[in-house]
Formats: structure tokens, C-alpha cells, sequence
């Protein structure tokens, strides 16, 4: 049976369609800036399937999608830091280049393959002072974005992203930073998710050696309840300038299209 | 891009492996020791050696020192060379032999264990990690049969057991665990006979650091290899500690302290302290 004709064009809007659609069912990740470092704040019920990883010494990495998808390239990426660090020197691995890597096998994968990978990552690199700070957002089709201070992947982006402008401070310290995240994670009049039910790591500037730690049990407990939502309606503070990736005239590659979930099912 | 290097294209491979060197082997041999042409003629003697390296537990760690000195023959080749290195959080290897090749050993372990810890989530067990180390060592049998001597130590913190182990290799592998003390290098046989006499069980970590800085001492004292603190110059030996707090590298003042008292009690006694006869 011959295959009816579709135009290039055609088959790349359905291939970006799909992607965008199963990025935007499950729930928003949020990697955000802090006084001392990078915050990222993933709801995540699994302690075991992460969608927060450290790469490397200053790098770390977020994601949200199908999770083999993404485990893969956390894994590829791993060993592209891995390799060269040994190859050359511990400061020769940098988030640009990695965000490159990933930028041409997610942009070849798009245009070669029958279905684009489904997600959407960050890569994000901690430097010595706050202005040596990195942040790229990376879509399905190898695009990368080069944030400012804040980036929102996956779920209802654009909603999370608006909420987190709101609270966002510039310099926060972390217990403030995070409170804006899960603000900006949480749907207006919605219940703010437990502990258990999230995933947080930091990108701390003022540790030894490697900078990535997971937040979790009684520190991540401690951590939640200084961050306890004062008065909800009212941000705490000037909103912060917009940023360029997001919110800009353009819309996001990622803005979901049609019937999509709101982000009150479980996530992927 | 005609640089691009072929392991490039392999990133993105399932190797079915969470270790580093597998990939590495796979990929980009040529990067890793133990794969190069064998040598027309030992050469161990012309490349510096590293000497002393001494471990012993302490009430919930463990502590490793190094002496500085690196030597070709007679001649010292480097006197503030660094022989303890960090692996990762909770363990430290010391190389003797060949300095050069058990340096890149050191540089390698450290990213085997890391890319491992990266990859699956969790560290190796200590015993996992002593056995990994093995491999290394033995990888290295044809080079060592050139000259190209490494024989490591290995200390770690195991949280299943909250204290210090030691682990110990032979140029073939190993790992044999010694309890409660170690000592490798050509000095070894004197800081073993120090630390026989000085060691006391359960000591805090502070009076650990001290047994083996009077231990490298005593090797330095009777063995030419060894370099003993060099008070002109401030440079001392590396002193690492590592209990349930993690690894640290005590920092210099901290040991100068430490090598001064020790000195000026050696002014007056130079053999150092005495153990009871009975």
C-alpha cells in the first residue's frame, strides 16, 4: 500500500506537536538562583527515579519527560564530564560545552528520526561568584536557551514561570528561593507538595570539591518550614526583572497545546 | 569536524556498565595506562619514585600520611611532591613506586569511583571500592615487570561499620585488609616498627595524626628515601583524616603545629617517645 504524501513541513509540526504534548502531561521542574548557588526543585514522589542529577563537579542537570528518554542523556552526560575532566583537568568540563552535546543529538534525533525525544532538560553550572552562573534550557529540537536566574521546564511552564516571577528575588537565600518555587509549583489555592513528595538539590558555590547536594529528610523538612508561604496573595517582594528566555515576545517552544494535564495527576 | 574523537559518538551507547574505565576501554584506549607498547627497556630507574605512606584507624576513621620526598636513585627529584589523594568522600589512596603512574592510577580511581557513584545513585561498598583498586594494580603487572612499580594503600570510612579500614596491595593486586595500622614505601619497614610501639587503640583522630607523623618521622630518620619534615622551607607531610564528617586534608598550620611540638620533644629526645618495657 503506498503511504499517502506529507509535506517536510508537516511531518516536523507533528513530530514537535508530540513532543510538546507529552513534555507538557507531566509536572514542572524549576531551577532557580540563589545567593550561594543554583536551587532545583523537581515534585517528585520517587525516591529512587531522579529527575535531578549532578554531572560533574560544578553541573548539574534537570529534566522532565519520559524518563528512559532523559536517563539516557543524563548518562551520556556523565561520561562526555567524565572523560574530558580525566582527559584534560577537572576545570575543563563546562556546561556550555555539555549543553552543545546534548543541543546536536537532541536537534539530530529531531530531524532524523521517526519521534523526537520527549523532553525537555537544564543544564546548570555553578560559578565563583553569582555573575559566573549558568543556566541553559535545552527543548526537544536541540534548541538551547541561555537563562537568566531562572528557568521553568515541562508542565504548565508558562504558569509556573509567571507564578515564580512573582516571588523571584535576585540574591535570595535559599530558604526564600525556595519558597518562590514551590509557590510558583503549587496551583493558586492548591496544597503545597510535602517532603516526601519533592525532589531538591542545590548547586552550593561554598562546598569542597564537588557542589551538588541532595536536600532530603530532616534537612530538606527544616529547610520547608522556614520556607512556610506567609500571606499566599501578596508576593514578599519586588518581582523580578523579565527575563529573556521566557515571557519574551515570542512564546516558548514548549507552550502546551490543546487537552493537556493540569498537573494534578501524578507525574511521569 | 575532523578532531571530533570516536568516543564522541558513543555517549549516548548503553554500555551495561556503571564504570568508567569499561567506557574508557571501550572507546578511547588509549587513554588509559596498561595499554601502551610494552617499553624496549626498563626504565624505573631513571623516573622518580614515591616513598612513604603510612594509615592507622582511629575512634570512628581513619587517618593517612605522606611524606614529601620523591626520588631517581640518589638524586631527590622533588621535595613537596604529593602522595595521599582523596578518592572521594569517604576514602584516600597513598601510591609508592613509580610516582608518575600511580598519580594517573590515583587520577583514574577518582573518577572511576565518582562516575560510578554519578551513574547509579549510591557509592560502592568499601569493599567494592578495595577490590576496584585491585584491578587497577594488577592492570598495571606488565608496566611493573618494566619498572614501572605502583603499590598502593587504601583507607575509607565504612558507614556499615562507623570506622577506619585499611587495605593493602602487592604489584599482583591484592586487596589484603590490615587492621589496625599499614605502612607502604621504602620506608615502611621503620614506620611499621614506630607505629607497633606508639599505636593505641581508640585514640581520637588528633593523637592518630600525631602517631603517624612520629611514624614518617622514624622513616625518615633511617631510610634516605623518605623525606623527614623540612622545617627551612615549611613544607610538611599531607595528613588526611576521615571519620563520618567526610574526608579533610588537615591544613597546614594545623600540621606545622603538630611537627613543631613533635620536634621539640625530639630535641631533647631524638629517638622520640619510649614505650613502657612491660
Amino acid at each position: 500500500m503506498p503511504f499517502p504524501y506529507a509535506s517536510p513541513e508537516q511531518i516536523m509540526r507533528d513530530r514537535a506537536e508530540y513532543a510538546r504534548k507529552g513534555i507538557a502531561r507531566g509536572r514542572s521542574v524549576v531551577v532557580v538562583q540563589y545567593a550561594d548557588g543554583i536551587l532545583l526543585v523537581a515534585p517528585n514522589p520517587s525516591k529512587a527515579l531522579h529527575k535531578i542529577s549532578e554531572i560533574y563537579d560544578r553541573i548539574g542537570f534537570a529534566a522532565v519527560g519520559r524518563y528512559n528518554e532523559f536517563e539516557t542523556l543524563r548518562q551520556a552526560g556523565i561520561r562526555y564530564a567524565d572523560v574530558n575532566g580525566y582527559n584534560y583537568n577537572r576545570k575543563d568540563v563546562t556546561a556550555r560545552a555539555l549543553a552543545n552535546v546534548y543541543a546536536s543529538q537532541l536537534g539530530m534525533i529531531f530531524t532524523d528520526s521517526i519521534k523526537a525525544l520527549e523532553v525537555e532538560i537544564v543544564v546548570a553550572e555553578v560559578g565563583e561568584g553569582p555573575e559566573q552562573d549558568q543556566i541553559y534550557r535545552l527543548t526537544f529540537d536541540g534548541s538551547v536557551f541561555d537563562e537568566q536566574g531562572m528557568a521553568v521546564i515541562g508542565g504548565q511552564s508558562d504558569a509556573v514561570a509567571t507564578r515564580l516571577k512573582e516571588r523571584y528575588r535576585v540574591g535570595a537565600p535559599l530558604g526564600e528561593a525556595l519558597d518562590a518555587a514551590l509557590s510558583a509549583l503549587t496551583e493558586p489555592g492548591g496544597e503545597r507538595p510535602s517532603a516526601g513528595q519533592l525532589e531538591v538539590a542545590v548547586l552550593d558555590r561554598n562546598r569542597e570539591h564537588r557542589k551538588f547536594l541532595r536536600l532530603s529528610g530532616p534537612r530538606l523538612e527544616r529547610l520547608l518550614s522556614e520556607a512556610k508561604p506567609s500571606t499566599p496573595e501578596s508576593p514578599l517582594t519586588e518581582p523580578a526583572e523579565p527575563t529573556t528566555g521566557e515571557g519574551g515576545p515570542k512564546p516558548p517552544p514548549t507552550a502546551p497545546d490543546g487537552d493537556i494535564d493540569t498537573g494534578s495527576e501524578p507525574p511521569l | 569536524m575532523a578532531s571530533q574523537q570516536a568516543w564522541m559518538n558513543n555517549l549516548f551507547t548503553n554500555t551495561g556498565s556503571s564504570s568508567f574505565t569499561e567506557f574508557v576501554r571501550g572507546y578511547a584506549p588509549e587513554m588509559l595506562p596498561g595499554t601502551r607498547e610494552a617499553l624496549p627497556a626498563p626504565v624505573g630507574d631513571q623516573i622518580p619514585h614515591a616513598t612513604t605512606i603510612v594509615a592507622v584507624t582511629c575512634a570512628g576513621g581513619v587517618v593517612m600520611a605522606g611524606d614529601r620526598r620523591a626520588t631517581s636513585g640518589n638524586m631527590i627529584s622533588n621535595r613537596d611532591i604529593e602522595k595521599v589523594f582523596r578518592t572521594d568522600e569517604y576514602s584516600c589512596m597513598g601510591i609508592a613506586g613509580t610516582a608518575s603512574t600511580g598519580i594517573e592510577m590515583a587520577r583514574l580511581y577518582q573518577v572511576e569511583l565518582e562516575h560510578y557513584e554519578k551513574l547509579e545513585g549510591r557509592s560502592l561498598s568499601t569493599e567494592g571500592k578495595a577490590n576496584r583498586l585491585a584491578t587497577f594494580v594488577r592492570n598495571n603487572l606488565g608496566a611493573a615487570m618494566q619498572g614501572l612499580v605502583v603499590v598502593p594503600i587504601f583507607a575509607a570510612y565504612d558507614e556499615r561499620l562507623d570506622g577506619g579500614r585499611i587495605f593493602g596491595y602487592d604489584v599482583g593486586g591484592g586487596p589484603y585488609e590490615h587492621q589496625p595500622y599499614h605502612s607502604i614505601g621504602s620506608g615502611s619497614i621503620f614506620a611499621r616498627g614506630s607505629l607497633k610501639k606508639l599505636y593505641r587503640e581508640n585514640s581520637a583522630p588528633d593523637e592518630a595524626v600525631l602517631m603517624v607523623l612520629q611514624a614518617l618521622y622514624d622513616a625518615a630518620d633511617d631510610d634516605s628515601a623518605t623525606g623527614g619534615p623540612d622545617v627551612t622551607r615549611r613544607i610538611w607531610p599531607v595528613v588526611a583524616v576521615i571519620t563520618a564528617d567526610g574526608y579533610r586534608r588537615l591544613p597546614d598550620e594545623e600540621i606545622a603545629s603538630v611537627v613543631e611540638g613533635m620536634l621539640a620533644a625530639r630535641m631533647i629526645d631524638p629517638d622520640g617517645p619510649t614505650a613502657p618495657l612491660r
